[in-house]
């Protein structure tokens, strides 16, 4: 069950200077959650199309000039779609990671270097992140 | 046990499903990214080849489980949040409704896709 903690109001920007580690780890898996839950919905609506595709004609299909195969080809053909995949895969990285450290501490693991698991599980997200670019906008130009 | 911290509370069978799904999404969300991303390319993405993977009932029920899990995980921790900040009373019960036929059609409208691919009559 989940209950309710007073932790004052994170809408008071002036507060971040007093945020320790273990906090940014809660905003940030906070926000990271909101962007996959609100990508899962937009995602299978984008996917959604291959229900009407799978009434196309056989040639249609072969062919790639279904209303799916087409929905994706163009938007994967915009830089911006890439760009935000991009900003996808690292805030999913960031989510694990994460999620990773939180069911640690939860076991008993790592609750005196959670800190340094929070700043590991950074590094981590922009080294995958970054060694990723280059594949997830091949083709785009 | 007294000294070792834990956000675990006995009777909590929503925090364990939450714990046991982020496990099991770890493990498909890696293998989803790298298959899609990494093995095949966003942009050779087809309906043919979308159909090829679905129609085995491996890939077809791992992605089934996916969704479900990834549902429930997502849909579960927006409410964990919500009650976090301090939701309450008849607004908690009605977001808590509202949230759980979000996931329905979700879940719905996410097997109605498998199904398409797949060749499955019912979509």
């Amino acid at each position: 069950m989940s209950q309710s903690y007073n932790r004052g109001l994170i809408e008071d920007f002036s507060r971040w200077r007093e945020f320790e580690a273990g906090m940014w780890a809660w905003i940030f898996h906070k926000f990271t959650g909101w962007v996959l839950i609100g990508y899962l919905f937009t995602h299978i609506a984008v996917l959604s199309t291959g229900i009407p595709a799978a009434g196309a004609s056989e040639a249609a299909i072969m062919a790639g000039e279904d209303v799916y195969t087409q929905t994706i080809v163009s938007l994967e053909s915009l830089l911006l779609v890439r760009l935000l995949e991009v900003g996808l895969l690292a805030v999913a990285v960031f989510h694990m990671l994460n999620g990773t450290r939180l069911l640690l501490v939860d076991l008993g693991v790592g609750l005196e270097s959670q800190n340094k698991s929070f700043y590991a599980s950074l590094i981590l997200t922009g080294a995958i992140t970054v060694a990723s670019v280059p594949t997830f906008i091949a083709g785009a130009f | 046990m007294a000294e070792r911290y834990s956000s675990f509370e006995s009777g909590g069978r929503m925090w364990l499903f939450q714990r046991v799904t982020a496990a099991f999404l770890l493990v498909v969300l890696a293998f989803h990214f790298f298959l899609l991303h990494f093995v095949h390319h966003a942009d050779e993405v087809s309906f043919l080849a979308s159909s090829a993977r679905m129609e085995q009932i491996s890939y077809y029920s791992l992605m089934i489980l996916f969704l479900v899990t990834a549902t429930f995980h997502g849909v579960n921790g927006v409410y964990n949040a919500l009650v976090n900040q301090g939701l309450t009373g008849t607004k908690r019960t009605v977001i808590k409704w509202t949230l759980v036929a979000a996931s329905a059609v979700l879940v719905v409208q996410g097997v109605r896709t498998a199904n398409a691919w797949a060749g499955i009559g019912l979509y």
